[in-house]
């Protein structure tokens, strides 16, 4: 059976299931109790599983992530909610110090699995410092794993597998989506694997890679140059951004022989360069044009009045796919 | 305005006077007790004896090897050595025990291998492995970063209906941290079976706790989080083992965490990288401390209690020294790393572009051209 649920519906019914599944899952984080989180995406849970399992903590994000890791070193499995992804910045020397490390430090004694979910990216027009999308940093991180799904049907089982993952996972959840459609999910557990990309839409002239909101936003301009210039795009959603799925995308490159990547985080240093790396060592030769990233520009990220124009627009990824495939 | 230390002295001194977190002491400095011992047995006070004088002796050692070039650079924790072990002696095998880089007496005390000490300031991670049927984890070098996994192993200990407390070990200088904050507000609102056992031995490096915070005393802090708080002379074996003792039972009775400061000090370098005359004058606060040595005024109650004899201690100097010389044999000869095992324990599972760079390093590290 399966009904058709939002980004946000998805990711509360993944918690609550796995909160059924396992008596060790264990939610914490700001207003994600009694309120049910600032997008509800723990809406119910308080209710259902008792304040023991799903907690409403100070407003302190470092102690979030630091008791975390010695619930997991204590045989819990926590979910730690951080607000918005901006306000992770207090709790980075838990993660880069302590998260990533833990199982490596101890020699595999402690791993510290947890799922590290966090709204993330542009699109709603929040305040200041509610729009970055700093997943590099995460990527940069031995250690952790980093998801972005794109959709409810992927959320729901990239989740799932995130809090079954023997490692810390960082679960970035593209704000943007939350509301913005429904698909088919299905009923009941079932899992996304971690580290496999998904082709989203078949195409032999270039290929794109792009994820979270970005996906959405890309696959429109696919549509829209397949049906106005005949360029077929092969779009793929890389889902898990550490490690990434390298067969997914050379494979996908040695088909086309151009590729395009599309984030919002800044251009520099953003992971659309450890892509394009990627492609130079394995896919080189195929190349018939040199790979283009198309992202976020390199400023802060704006406040919202000159968000839309910050984030890669139709007509800027359209322009880069343009420019790639008559290069 | 008054001197940095004659304006501590004098809150002190006003601390006092309004009761405020007095030190308690029980074995005062010349081996006479300030109070009953009864809930100690004998045994345990002879254990915390031989335990305190092997760390000494290890301690020592290590920085002799770290001078010779043979370990790396090593953390001293001699003067502390009552508060570590005393301690450490309060504890029960299910506790877990989040420790920093200086207390390795404590951590022996709870059955890490003198020789896996020495091998993590060799650079060897095999050194920090917890020895089984313990909870120790690796030290943490960030400062105060640890004290909130007390809080959530503690968090985890009730969640399971054990029968457990969590402890972490910390200096003066880790108060100043808002990790440190965050864990004594959290313990606080959920009320958790945790103990913040905070060393305050002082110095920061070359900070003292004058420059550290304007609070009179690291035990005052529990106020502001309505928790216990306990301030205890450090250098007191038996007033740190019933402070911590008191402080494990009223963890495992449902009222919640106890921050103990632990009044000592570090007789020698923050490390053996340091030089610590550039801060303060070593030989004269050295010297002051001698008088309260931990490890002087218990072997002095042992012997008015009978507990100790000149015989006892020139077998125990001989098995100390045994035992640290086996530990020195021991972490000497343990084998080279294999180099590859760098790549090991990143995840559950390698990842392909780890798989790939462990390749690239087999077939590269003999210098083997394409």
């Amino acid at each position: 059976m399966s009904r058709m649920l939002n980004l946000v519906q998805a990711i509360n019914e993944a918690l609550d299931l796995k909160l059924a599944d396992d008596p060790r899952v264990v939610l914490l984080g700001e207003d994600i109790g009694k309120n049910g989180g600032v997008f509800r995406a723990t809406d119910g849970l308080l209710e259902k599983y008792g304040e023991e399992r799903v907690i409403d903590t100070p407003l302190a994000e470092s102690a979030i992530i630091g008791t975390s890791i010695g619930m997991a070193v204590n045989g819990l499995i926590p979910v730690p909610e951080i607000q918005f992804l901006a306000f992770i910045f207090p709790a980075l020397d838990q993660l880069f110090s302590h998260v990533a490390r833990m199982r490596y430090r101890s020699q595999g004694q402690f791993p510290v699995p947890m799922t590290i979910r966090t709204p993330y990216g542009a699109g709603i027009h929040g305040p200041e410092l509610h729009a970055e999308s700093v997943e590099s940093f995460f990527a940069h991180t031995p250690g952790l794993k980093v998801v972005v799904p794109s959709g409810p049907y992927d959320a729901k089982g990239l989740l799932i597998s995130a809090i079954e993952d023997p490692d810390p996972v960082v679960f970035l959840e593209p704000t943007k989506l939350y509301r913005a459609f429904r698909e088919e999910v299905s009923e009941g557990l079932y899992r996304v694997p971690i580290g496999k990309a998904k082709r989203v839409r078949e195409g032999e002239d270039v290929s794109v890679f792009a994820w979270g909101s970005m996906l959405r936003t890309a696959l429109k301009v696919a549509e829209s140059l397949e049906r106005e210039r005949g360029f077929a795009c092969d779009v793929i959603d890389l889902r898990t951004l550490y490690p990434l799925d390298r067969d997914a995308i050379v494979e996908s490159v040695q088909k086309t022989g151009r590729a395009v990547v599309v984030h919002e985080a800044h251009k520099t240093a953003g992971l659309g360069a450890e892509i394009v790396s990627l492609i130079n060592e394995e896919a080189l030769l195929y190349l018939r044009a040199p790979v283009k990233r198309i992202a976020g520009f390199d400023v802060p990220v704006p406040f919202f009045a000159l968000e839309d124009e910050y984030m890669p627009t139709e007509a800027r990824i359209r322009a880069g796919i343009e420019e790639t495939i008559t290069f | 305005m008054l001197a940095e230390h004659d304006r501590a002295e004098r809150l002190m001194e006003i601390a006092k006077a309004e009761g405020l977190y007095e030190e308690i002491h029980l074995l005062k400095e010349d081996g006479t007790l300030a109070g009953p011992v009864d809930d100690i047995p004998p045994e345990v006070m002879v254990a915390m004896y031989r335990h305190m004088v092997f760390s000494r002796a290890f301690d020592r050692k290590a920085i002799a090897l770290q001078r010779q070039g043979r370990i790396g650079t090593y953390a001293p924790f001699e003067g502390q050595e009552a508060a570590q072990v005393a301690s450490a002696m309060a504890l029960a095998p299910e506790d877990f025990v989040f420790p920093s880089y200086r207390d390795h007496a404590a951590t022996m005390v709870l059955g890490q291998s003198p020789a896996h000490v020495l091998l993590y300031w060799s650079g060897r991670v095999e050194g920090i492995r917890s020895p089984e049927g313990r909870h120790i984890l690796p030290p943490s070098v960030p400062i105060a970063t640890h004290v909130l996994h007390a809080v959530g192993a503690a968090w985890a200990s009730r969640h399971r209906k054990e029968n457990a407390v969590s402890i972490a070990y910390f200096g003066d200088g880790a108060t100043s941290e808002g990790d440190f904050h965050e864990a004594l507000n959290f313990a606080g609102v959920f009320h958790l079976p945790v103990i913040f056992f905070c060393q305050n031995n002082g110095y920061a490096i070359s900070v003292p706790f004058s420059r550290q915070s304007a609070s009179r005393t690291i035990a005052q802090r529990a106020i502001a989080y309505d928790i216990v708080g306990v301030r205890v002379d450090g250098n007191d074996a038996f007033a740190v083992y019933r402070a911590v003792k008191e402080a494990r039972s009223r963890a495992l009775h449902g009222l919640g965490p106890t921050l103990i400061e632990a009044v000592t000090f570090r007789m020698g370098a923050h490390t053996t990288a340091d030089d610590p005359t550039r801060y303060r004058d070593q030989k004269a606060v050295v010297e002051d401390w001698r008088k309260r040595d931990p490890i002087v005024r218990l072997r002095l109650y042992l012997e008015s209690q009978k507990l100790w004899s000149e015989a006892d201690e020139a077998k125990l100097q001989d098995e100390v020294k045994r035992r640290v010389e086996a530990a020195v044999e021991e972490a000497l000869a343990i084998a080279p790393p294999d180099m590859e095992m760098m790549f090991d324990h990143v995840y559950a599972e390698e990842p392909w572009h780890l798989a790939a760079e462990r390749e690239e390093y087999r077939r590269t590290r003999e210098g083997v051209s394409v």
